[in-house]
């Protein structure tokens, strides 16, 4: 039998402006809606100069696979800056291959060089995947609960 | 969070054989482990193993093997396997109906909620890691 393909060299690397394309049709895969206006502000607001914010991206073999965007937070509670990440999102065909784990790694490895010494996310309660994979790194329950209300 | 002897130790079972996938592991070695009956655990293991969560050995030095996906088995699919530990409390228990029952209700269901986001998310692979992260 034949060996499977081996999966093609993942690189990571800042976001630039010629991957909102790409970014919003991944987004738009996830989540049904093309907000090129949105990704357009997060990639200038990101992707620039800002020490402490960060848009990054996953090519294989030459192709944008998936990105990861976060920041450095300062926290209202009077606890210090962590590392926050908005949002991580991989190609359908390009998952379960690792690109994840890379990119986690690759935004984290940012924080730890700011000096921060945590990262924080926010995730659906009822989206178990990004759940799993968030857990699959080493993430547990923070110190905070979100609570919210409708307002009438 | 208090899980019932035979859920802990199902959990305690497909721990323990999803960490030496390769390995037999004869009922009398598991229950020795956990300090319990022979009895008990065989029972438990029977009911993973009609789950598909581990087969018996069959032969000299049989036993038990884990024969599923570490990466994909959460800890809610094992715990449903021994008990349901949020499901609401059904309409004819006394007093949920009532403005209290409602209201206690209410907050029951929120904590119901966030732990079963938390135990469908934690795979057996990611038990195993992060034990051996601390
Ligand atoms: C979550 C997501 C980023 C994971 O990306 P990925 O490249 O597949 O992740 P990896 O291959 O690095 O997986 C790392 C670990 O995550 C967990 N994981 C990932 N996908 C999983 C799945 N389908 N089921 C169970 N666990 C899973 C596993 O533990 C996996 O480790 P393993 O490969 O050793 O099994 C990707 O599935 C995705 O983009 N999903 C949609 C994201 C989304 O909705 N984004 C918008 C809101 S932020």
């Amino acid at each position: 039998m034949a060996a499977a393909d081996p999966s093609p060299p993942i690189q990571v690397r800042k976001a630039k402006p010629q991957d909102l394309a790409v970014v919003v049709a991944l987004d738009a895969a996830v989540t049904g809606v093309k907000k090129p206006d949105y990704w357009r502000d997060r990639l200038r607001q990101f992707a620039g100069r800002d020490p402490e914010r960060l848009f990054l991206v996953a090519e294989a073999e030459g192709q944008v696979v998936g990105f990861i965007l976060g920041e450095i937070r300062a926290w209202e509670f009077g606890s210090p800056p962590s590392g926050w990440i908005f949002a991580i999102n991989v190609a359908k065909g390009a998952r379960l291959d690792g690109v994840g784990t890379r990119l986690f790694e690759a935004i984290c490895a940012h924080f730890t060089a700011a000096g921060v010494d945590r990262v924080r996310t926010m995730i659906a309660k009822d989206d178990p995947l990004v759940m799993r994979f968030f857990r699959s790194q080493g993430m547990v329950a923070g110190p905070f609960i979100e609570l919210e209300k409708v307002l009438p | 969070m208090k899980l019932q002897t035979a859920t802990r130790l199902a959990l305690y079972a497909v721990m323990a054989l999803s960490r030496e996938p390769e390995r037999q592991f004869s009922t009398a070695e598991l229950a020795e482990r956990f300090d319990v009956s022979e009895h008990h655990l065989a029972k438990v293991l029977r009911t993973l193993g009609r789950a598909e969560l581990v087969e018996a050995v069959r032969g000299a030095g049989g036993g038990f093997r884990f024969s599923a996906n570490p990466k994909r088995v959460t800890l809610l699919e094992v715990i449903a396997l021994f008990e349901d530990i949020t499901s609401p409390p059904g309409p004819k228990e006394p007093g949920v109906r009532t403005h209290e029952g409602k209201a206690l209700g209410a907050v029951l269901a929120e904590i119901d909620d966030v732990a079963r986001a938390t135990l469908g998310s934690i795979t057996l692979a990611t038990l195993h890691r992060s034990a051996t992260r601390r």
